[in-house]
């Protein structure tokens, strides 16, 4: 079912159509058996980029669409309705594009974003280490400058696009200085052509999203050029964590459109099922349960659009960007175990996608900050600085 | 060089298509209308020749105003200006009175090529290339899955029923186009911008010199003189297998010429 939006330009319909469409010929029919057989889609990708879909919040100067959040998110929703590894695969690659974009020096940004933005490259964000988490000011992964630039040294865990990205944007400590002691560096996966130092985990075996490669990056002695410093030494945590304030809104477009995915599975499949004579759908029992989700599905929404429109006004968005993140993704985990619910034992199998949207909707809690973190950062926010 | 594709707006082929019981012409607003599918595989084809030699790809289409979501598409995929002919003394012209209009037009804008597809899926007459060639006194090279243009001269690849043969001729020329011949790309966001600032010239009877005895409804050589609904689906035919299912699958494929 298409969700009828609201956009604030005839061309954000333009672009919606676009991306329908894309979904519907090459994103959403091989989703299932990719999936299935964890492959990761690569083509997929190249075909949004040549479509022009890898840099929609950026400025048209450096190869973007100057798309407001607003718009930008919907399509990262519908994306993920098709398939939440190619939804989510665009919110990281987004993230992985931001500090340059708001932190890097003019000549950076000319030199690198056509090409980010452009189509052809996707990216991959290394802030998670094994032993730090939640707790991102705790990394330490080490950027060691000397004369001819940095040397790093140190593991990135949970990687999206681990070792199939072409550039990372990473987070390492260049101080001992906690949060102030660590910065951003853009690095590209050919950095490690010349003298080596970059390697990669096996894929994890996880859940669900089997499609996308989720690895280590492991960086020995990996040589960085000077200019691979995005923002100054010791801003990186505060890069970090604004980037993250537009990745919690992708992971809320996200979840919304995995919901919204289930949801129509599973009225399509209650309109037609038909138990003691009737359809299930007729059933209050099964009715109230699918009333529910399609409220939820639209307060997330609305949560998350209210959140962008902030953004996109330039107002402070971050706490709306956690309730967002924390609203939706909970929402999400719900409705998809509704959906199964709804199926009964066809819920359960691979025949339908409800099982595999319950799997993939249980990261979503996880990733961008746990909803534990983001409760932390809701709850810091209502309670001001510490007298 | 200057090459000239035609597109056609034809109903969404996944909707359900009608005709309208007044005049027995294709209902249009009863269904989504889109660009015929093997049109698409022929801007594909304009869009591949104008990158491999320069040149200028204009879009062609005759039809009602609501044609023009057609022109925008085919501008969005990379061609550079458009010609849409609208005017209501069109309306209900068969394969015959459209070639002569279409002719008539690109006698009035110029072209050294002209691509299309091979049949719309409305109409289904196939014929229009044949015709459109004739009108103009130009070579005719259809059902082509490839194309090569060298100089002033063309060759192409006809698909046929036993392989293909090899048809060349010399420029200006009319080829029509099989889905075998490219992918067609998708438009990326930055074309459909681009796209509403690409002129689109529009022309009427009178602009093109179209003598309107010729065309629309009462021009048309050909006439519906009835139609009705396609039947229910029947059941298929269930073949039996008797040890010799494999010969009558083989047999009921050659039937078909599948094989």
């Amino acid at each position: 079912m298409s969700v009828d939006r609201v956009l604030p330009t005839p061309e954000a319909h333009d672009l919606l159509d676009l991306v329908r469409d894309l979904i519907g010929k090459e994103v959403a029919p091989r989703a299932a058996a990719d999936e299935s057989a964890r492959r990761f889609p690569r083509e997929v990708f190249t075909t949004l980029g040549a479509a022009g879909l890898l840099g929609l919040p950026y400025p048209e100067e450096h190869g973007g669409a100057a798309q407001p959040y607003e718009v930008y998110l919907q399509v990262i929703e519908e994306l993920a309705a098709g398939w939440l590894a190619v939804g989510l695969g665009l919110s990281v690659h987004t993230l992985s594009c931001f500090p340059v974009a708001a932190y890097g020096t003019d000549a950076q940004r000319e030199s690198l974003l056509p090409e980010m933005l452009g189509g052809g490259l996707l990216g991959a964000y290394c802030l998670s280490e094994p032993h730090s988490g939640s707790d991102a000011a705790a990394l330490t992964t080490k950027a060691v400058r000397d004369d001819g630039g940095y040397a790093v040294d140190g593991v990135k865990a949970w990687i999206t696009h681990g070792g199939v990205a072409d550039f990372y944007t990473l987070m390492a400590r260049t101080s001992p200085d906690g949060a102030r002691g660590i910065s951003c560096f853009h690095v590209p996966a050919s950095a490690a052509n010349l003298s080596g130092g970059l390697s990669f985990g096996e894929p994890e075996r996880k859940m669900g999203m089997k499609s996308s490669p989720t690895a280590q990056v492991r960086f020995d002695g990996l040589r960085l050029a000077p200019d691979a410093l995005v923002g100054a030494e010791g801003e990186g945590f505060r890069i970090a964590m604004a980037a993250l304030d537009g990745g919690r809104l992708g992971i809320a477009a996200c979840a919304v459109g995995l919901a919204q995915a289930a949801f129509d599975a599973a009225v399509s499949y209650a309109g037609e099922r038909r138990q003691f004579g009737s359809r299930i759908v007729d059933f209050q029992g099964v009715s109230f349960m699918l009333a529910d989700m399609a409220t939820q599905i639209a307060a997330a929404r609305a949560l998350y659009l209210d959140a962008a429109r902030a953004r996109d006004a330039g107002r402070p968005y971050g706490t709306q960007a956690a309730m967002a993140k924390l609203f939706a993704t909970d929402m999400c985990m719900k409705v998809t175990t509704d959906a199964v619910q709804v199926l009964g034992g066809y819920g359960y199998v691979e025949d339908f996608p409800v099982e595999r949207y319950m799997r993939e909707a249980k990261v979503l809690q996880i990733v961008e900050g746990t909803n534990q973190v983001q409760r932390l950062v809701i709850g810091r926010a209502l309670a001001g600085p510490r007298p | 060089m200057n090459i000239v594709v035609c597109v056609k707006q034809v109903p969404d082929t996944a909707t359900e298509r009608k005709l309208r019981s007044d005049d027995k012409t294709l209902d249009r607003d009863a269904a989504d209308g889109v660009v015929n599918e093997l049109d698409e595989y022929a801007v594909e084809e304009a869009l591949r020749l104008k990158e491999a030699h320069g040149g200028e790809v204009t879009v062609l289409t005759m039809g009602p105003d609501k044609a023009s979501e057609t022109i925008r598409k085919a501008l969005a995929m990379g061609a550079d200006k458009a010609v849409h002919l609208v005017d209501d003394a069109l309306h209900g012209s068969d394969a015959l009175g459209t070639s002569y209009a279409l002719a008539q037009t690109l006698k009035k804008i110029g072209f050294d090529l002209v691509v299309l597809g091979s049949e719309s899926t409305d109409a289904r007459t196939g014929v229009l290339a044949a015709m459109l060639a004739e009108r103009l006194g130009v070579p005719q090279l259809t059902f082509a899955n490839k194309v090569e243009v060298n100089g002033t001269s063309i060759a192409i690849q006809r698909v046929t029923d036993y392989g293909y043969d090899k048809v060349e001729a010399v420029l200006p020329a009319v080829v029509s186009v099989v889905e075998k011949i490219n992918e067609p790309r998708y438009p990326s966001f930055k074309g459909i911008m681009a796209a509403k600032k690409k002129p689109v010239e529009k022309l009427g009877v009178a602009d093109a010199e179209i003598d309107v005895a010729q065309v629309g409804l009462a021009g048309s050589w050909s006439e519906v003189a009835d139609f009705a609904a396609a039947p229910p689906r029947a059941a298929g035919t269930v073949v039996k297998d008797e040890g010799d299912g494999g010969v009558k699958a083989a047999d009921f494929l050659a039937s078909k010429k599948f094989v």
